[in-house]
């Protein structure tokens, strides 16, 4: 057997490790879903009436729409009406020290590798955990209060600030704008809410992780982010997701708003369960998430990380209105034994002299299946805009494929528009370099692909690049026996 | 429901001509061949036109090509051309063997094949499947058919060029087939059938012409097959010069069996809506396969190119380079896709497609897409859109270069990569010119 195909074995033999079950009791709706299960929700969250008749607005569109069959994935066909979609802790604490919350829930936590106290104390992290569906416990809220920054749960967001959530919420993936979007405006349950005032530089790193953690509940959050003139917020959200037989689904729908002069940056490191060796279980990753640089010099910029999830399906995407307003995105798809993903971006140039970045790295390994699926679209009025896009593929192993399909359009003629993609392996000339140098096999492959992914990881926060770093590294050890 | 009606009563307008195109045929109803050209209207029916929806026409809308009513070539007067006539069409400079095709059918008085040694055939599809009947299986593959215009050609197939290049034999002198299209006043449906079969170690060049006779709306339904055997050489240019009122189809079918190498050469002028499309499919290990695309719009052109090439064996090699020049209202598309099966391993496959933009107007759509199931493989593509280097302007402006000059001379430059690799030194110039007079700008 060849050191590439002992990569691939082993590789397909790592275990999850995220996966366990946390035993807290939890309040839970029966599967299926109408209206009645739309209007719980709703009324389960003390929403005002404006909410309930917009989440029936979505629904009533939703069940017009038709599932979108167009992505380079397959899988069974979903049963909606065999979901439940809603699943809250049954304490629900409202608690003001890390005290007072649920040990157990704590001792999660800490397994999941987020030491709230820690983070606290050492990377000054704000956390907002999002645990089966119900904002737990919002760190760092006093100190973000301070500078008038907003950062809560949705729910509380529409109790609080509803006419924020009034204004924004749907600006930029209306409820019904594509299938699952349409269904996590019906139903989602919470997620998180972002408002940075005028001026403000957000003074440390917001944060949410998102885990699904009961059975067969389906995970809906949303995420609203608006950043208001020249003020600036860095963003991470991660994700994990005990081992579970049965597929769940994970339907988001990410929103920014990035007004005059200001700047979002959004980091993602998902790492749900994919599924096991044969492909049984595992998650359905499809989010819709959306950036809209609204004023003129405003930035967003994506970073996503992506090993885990059964089928990932998702593009954020960068509508440039404001005038040189600039999109970035950067991304490392890694996919392994059955696992699909079908993920890319959209940039979509509208104002004069906007530019976009785009740099895809995708690996796939075992039987899996990875593609990049991108759109670049430079409207009539977009003069002087610039796009340079990126995508690379490696290969490991024979059974899994690689493919690319960028879409580019262009109805301006100053712009400038440069795509590429190569596909390649590891090399065995670079692994034999490294050998004789005396670097085993395993580090070798593995030095290579971190070098290979080092565009984007230099591009996430800091911890999280050591996180992602791990991440890949994980699923790259004992590649060598 | 009232789509549904449009296209029903659409295919019943093309039911209409079939019928009357059967009527005309004499008796031949009967035949074999008749009975793959029922087949194929099936087919077409079935299928239907092709709409936006269809992902391999998202961009290439055929509303306007809707409204006219065509009438089969078969059935209107033929038009009568004197030698002279076609002299302004040729490719000149070089010996070569010549056919004409006047509506899609082949005039001998026109033509001048010249000497031909033993089993070459250079002629008329109708001439050699009477010679040959056999080869009519080679002709349709009718059943996987699944492109609808494609299988309206083949249920309108009355006659193409053909050429036969047996074993361990090598053509010297290009075959240039020159086809003049359209009438006075009817707008006419005309659909050669072309097929090209090029046995072991055999070598070819082909130079086929498409060029309108009358400023009037007509439709190009054509499908050119090439089947290049182990080792065969096949070169096949097309000069796509039609009115810009026509309507041009061309599907091309290529078929590589070991160590042969096929290059395409398709240089897209004319045609108020142009669709040429490519499939190349590598059959053994060891095979070259080049296309090389050139693209030029101005006015409402719409031009679109589709590529496909499957590698499904290993050791192959593929390269695509496409570039275009769009000017006013124009449109471009360009869609190339290269697939590497499972056990196509150690492929080689380069794909680049470049445009220029000459007008605020003007507007392109790129998907080059990559599909890759191997992993030893080196396969990569590249899109480029951009304006005339404003830079490089700048400098040869500096140099007292006049603007017109100036740009000419970027335009020289670009599209040069792909005219330079035309391998009948001759045509260069004559290529060249046409560039030229076709923008509209200073020739050098």
């Amino acid at each position: 057997m060849s050191d590439d195909m002992k990569v691939v074995n082993d590789l397909t033999e790592s275990d999850y490790k995220w996966g366990f079950v946390t035993d807290i009791e939890s309040e839970k709706l029966p599967k299926g879903l109408n209206e009645d299960t739309v209007r719980f929700i709703s009324k389960k969250k003390n929403e005002p009436e404006w909410m309930t008749e917009w989440r029936l607005k979505a629904f009533r569109k939703w069940q017009e729409m038709e599932e979108p069959k167009w992505p380079n994935v397959k899988y069974p066909k979903i049963d909606f009406q065999d979901i439940s979609y809603y699943s809250a802790p049954k304490q629900k604490p409202k608690l003001d020290s890390l005290d007072e919350v649920d040990p157990e829930l704590l001792a999660t936590f800490e397994k999941l590798g987020i030491p709230l106290e820690e983070q606290k104390k050492l990377s000054g992290v704000a956390v907002d955990a999002v645990f089966d569906s119900v904002s737990v416990k919002t760190t760092f809220h006093d100190e973000l209060e301070k500078k008038g920054i907003i950062f809560c749960s949705i729910s509380d967001a529409l109790k609080t600030h509803p006419e924020l959530v009034k204004k924004y919420l749907g600006s930029v993936v209306p409820q019904t704008d594509n299938f699952y979007a349409a269904l996590n405006a019906a139903v989602f349950s919470d997620g998180s809410f972002v408002y940075i005032p005028k001026g403000v530089r957000c003074p440390m790193e917001l944060s949410t992780y998102f885990r699904i953690n009961d059975m067969e509940t389906g995970q809906f959050e949303r995420t609203l982010i608006v950043a208001d003139e020249g003020s600036y917020v860095s963003y991470l959200e991660g994700c994990t997701a005990p081992q579970r037989d049965k597929n769940q689904l994970h339907a988001a729908v990410v929103e920014l708003v990035i007004m005059k002069d200001a700047e979002i940056k959004y980091s993602t490191v998902q790492n749900w369960y994919p599924g096991d060796k044969e492909g049984k279980g595992g998650i359905y990753n499809f989010v819709t998430k959306r950036a809209i640089c609204k004023g003129d010099n405003s930035k967003v910029s994506w970073t996503q990380v992506e090993t885990g999830s059964a089928i990932t399906w998702k593009y954020p995407a960068c509508i440039l209105k404001g005038d040189n307003s600039i999109g970035e995105f950067f991304s490392v798809a890694l996919t392994n034994n059955y696992q699909q993903a079908d993920t890319g971006t959209k940039m979509i140039h509208l104002g004069k002299n906007t530019k976009s970045t785009i740099i895809s790295k995708g690996i796939s390994a075992g039987k899996s299946q990875n593609s990049y699926r991108g759109l670049v679209k430079i409207g009539k009025n977009a003069e002087n805009s610039r796009n340079f896009s990126q995508c690379d593929s490696m290969l490991m192993g024979d059974k899994c494929g690689a493919h690319t399909f960028p879409y580019i359009e262009i109805d301006n003629k100053s712009a400038t528009v440069e795509h590429e993609a190569t596909t390649s392996k590891v090399g065995e000339d670079q692994i034999f370099y490294l050998n004789q140098r005396g670097i085993s096999t395993e580090d070798a492959v593995n030095m290579i692909v971190m070098g290979y992914c080092k565009e984007v990881f230099k591009n996430l926060p800091m911890e999280f690049a050591v996180e992602a770093q791990k991440l890949l590294a994980i699923s790259l050890e004992n590649s060598v026996g | 429901m009232n789509k549904d009606k449009a296209e029903k009563s659409m295919i019943n307008k093309w039911a209409e001509n079939f019928r009357k195109f059967e009527a005309g045929l004499n008796g031949e109803s009967k035949s074999e061949f008749h009975k793959s050209r029922q087949n194929a209207f099936k087919i077409f029916s079935k299928l239907g036109f092709p709409s936006i929806k269809n992902e391999e026409w998202k961009y290439t809308n055929l509303a306007k090509f809707h409204k006219h009513e065509f009438v089969h070539a078969s059935e209107i007067e033929e038009v009568k051309y004197k030698k002279e006539d076609i002299e302004k069409y040729l490719f000149k400079g070089f010996d070569h063997h010549l056919l004409v095709f006047v509506n899609g059918k082949y005039s001998e008085k026109l033509s001048c094949v010249g000497e031909t040694e033993n089993n070459v055939f250079i002629g008329s599809l109708c001439d050699l499947l009477k010679e040959k009947p056999e080869l009519l299986d080679n002709v349709y593959k009718g059943e996987n058919n699944t492109s609808a215009i494609t299988a309206l050609n083949n249920a309108f197939t009355q006659d193409g060029a053909a050429i036969i290049v047996p074993d361990n034999k090598v053509i010297e002198k290009p075959v240039q087939v020159l086809y003049l299209n359209g009438t006075q006043n009817e707008k006419v449906h005309i659909t050669p059938y072309n097929l090209i079969i090029a046995g072991k170690n055999s070598g070819v060049k082909i130079l086929t012409s498409y060029n309108s006779t009358f400023e009037n709306v007509y439709f190009t339904n054509a499908v050119t097959n090439i089947n290049a055997d182990e080792n065969a050489h096949v070169d096949y240019y097309k000069i796509q010069n039609e009115n810009e009122n026509a309507f041009h189809v061309h599907q091309v079918n290529i078929e590589q069996q070991k160590s042969s190498n096929v290059s395409s050469y398709s240089l897209s002028f004319g045609s108020q809506l142009a669709r040429n499309e490519i499939i190349a499919t590598l059959n053994d290990e060891d095979i070259d396969c080049n296309l090389f695309g050139l693209y030029l719009g101005k006015d409402n052109q719409h031009i679109d190119n589709h590529t496909m090439i499957d590698h499904a064996n290993p050791n192959c090699r593929s390269n695509e380079l496409y570039k275009g020049i769009l000017d006013d209202n124009a449109h471009g598309v360009f869609s190339g896709k290269v697939l590497v099966r499972q056990d196509a391993q150690k492929t080689d496959a380069y794909q680049s497609n470049k445009t220029i933009l000459l007008s605020d107007t003007a507007s392109i759509d790129t998907k080059p897409q990559l599909e890759i199931f191997a992993d030893d493989v080196k396969c990569s593509h590249g899109a480029t859109i951009g304006h005339l280097d404003e830079e490089a302007m700048f400098y040869l402006k500096t140099r007292g270069i006049p603007t017109e000059l100036a740009n000419s001379m970027l335009i020289r430059g670009f599209v040069d990569d792909v005219v330079q690799t035309i391998k009948i030194e001759e045509l260069k110039d004559q290529i060249n010119h046409i560039i030229f007079d076709h923008l509209h700008k200073i020739e050098i």
